[in-house]
């Protein structure tokens, strides 16, 4: 095992701030990205509907 | 060949991006758990940077797949170019939002990993610069795109502007050897193998293969909602909403 403890693990060695801030971000973007394209999704599904709303009148 | 064909038609290609996504999703899920597991805890501390060095297992991927995705799109316009396939134009607007957060990711970590090994969150180098000058290439491609009301017309912009762009790819991979720069050169290379211990190594490539998948889920996840934006006037479109 590389850590002594969990504060040696969250540490990084002094390089927290750093690699912390990196692998959090990445998590960030990639968890937004993922919310948009499902809430993308949904709105055109939505406009489908809406525009067989249309048709049908 | 015409199979190609068949399946390049979006009526076709919804139903086959549908059943892709999910898989891909998965393998990026469980490749980046075990990139993480063998970064963190396996992966011994760098004699020269201690456990900063840990920043590369997600900045080289996130660089490789800046320039893939970026490779990708002039790949698709060409297609589309060439066989005025719709569908081509489709995948191209599919992948830039990924490609584009891929990038400012890249940027993000080098700044974050410049600032203690370097002393300075930016340089202008080579190899900095060609990578920002790709952000802009992203994010030009998405408002010209965006911009233009006429799907077709848009898809012919923006596949000549992921031509055209696509000649900053190879500056930036062979600025590192072009250039005298701060940044340091490949960790791997074809012809010499790789600089790196092998459980870094190994950490490094899970997480590329990670990207790798979720990018390709991701691409067929949204050019489905793009395929829908553009066909909700067809009735198979109707259908498959309903």
């Amino acid at each position: 095992m590389i850590w002594a403890s969990w504060n040696d693990f969250w540490a990084m060695g002094g390089y927290g701030l750093y690699v912390w801030g990196s692998y959090s971000v990445v998590a960030l973007v990639l968890l937004l990205e993922v919310r948009a394209a499902g809430q993308r999704q949904r709105r055109a599904i939505a406009q489908v509907h809406e525009h067989k709303e249309d048709t049908d009148i | 060949m015409l199979k190609i064909f068949h399946w390049a038609a979006p009526q076709t290609f919804y139903p086959l991006a549908g059943k892709l996504w999910r898989p891909f999703a998965v393998l990026a899920a469980a490749l980046a758990l075990a990139a993480l597991y063998l970064g963190f805890f396996v992966a011994p501390t760098d004699f020269q940077q201690g456990e900063g060095y840990r920043i590369i297992f997600v900045h080289v991927p996130a660089s490789w797949m800046s320039m893939v995705i970026y490779l990708a799109m002039a790949f698709w316009a060409f297609l589309g170019f060439t066989f005025n396939t719709r569908l081509s134009g489709m995948m191209t607007q599919a992948l830039a939002p990924t490609g584009a957060l891929f990038t400012f990711l890249s940027l993000w970590t080098g700044a974050l990993w410049g600032k203690p090994m370097w002393g300075a969150w930016w340089v202008w180098d080579a190899r900095l610069t060609s990578e920002l000058i790709l952000f802009f290439l992203y994010m030009g491609y998405i408002a010209l795109t965006s911009a233009i009301d006429d799907p077709r017309r848009a898809d012919k912009a923006g596949g000549l502007l992921a031509l055209v762009g696509a000649v900053n790819v190879p500056i930036i991979y062979f600025s590192v050897k072009w250039w005298n720069t701060l940044h340091q050169g490949a960790s791997v290379s074809v012809t010499k193998g790789s600089s790196m211990a092998q459980t870094m190594l190994w950490a490094m490539l899970l997480m590329a293969l990670a990207f790798w998948a979720y990018s390709i889920a991701m691409a067929l996840y949204r050019v489905r909602s793009i395929i829908l934006e553009r066909e909700r006037h067809t009735h198979w479109a109707q259908e498959v909403a309903a």
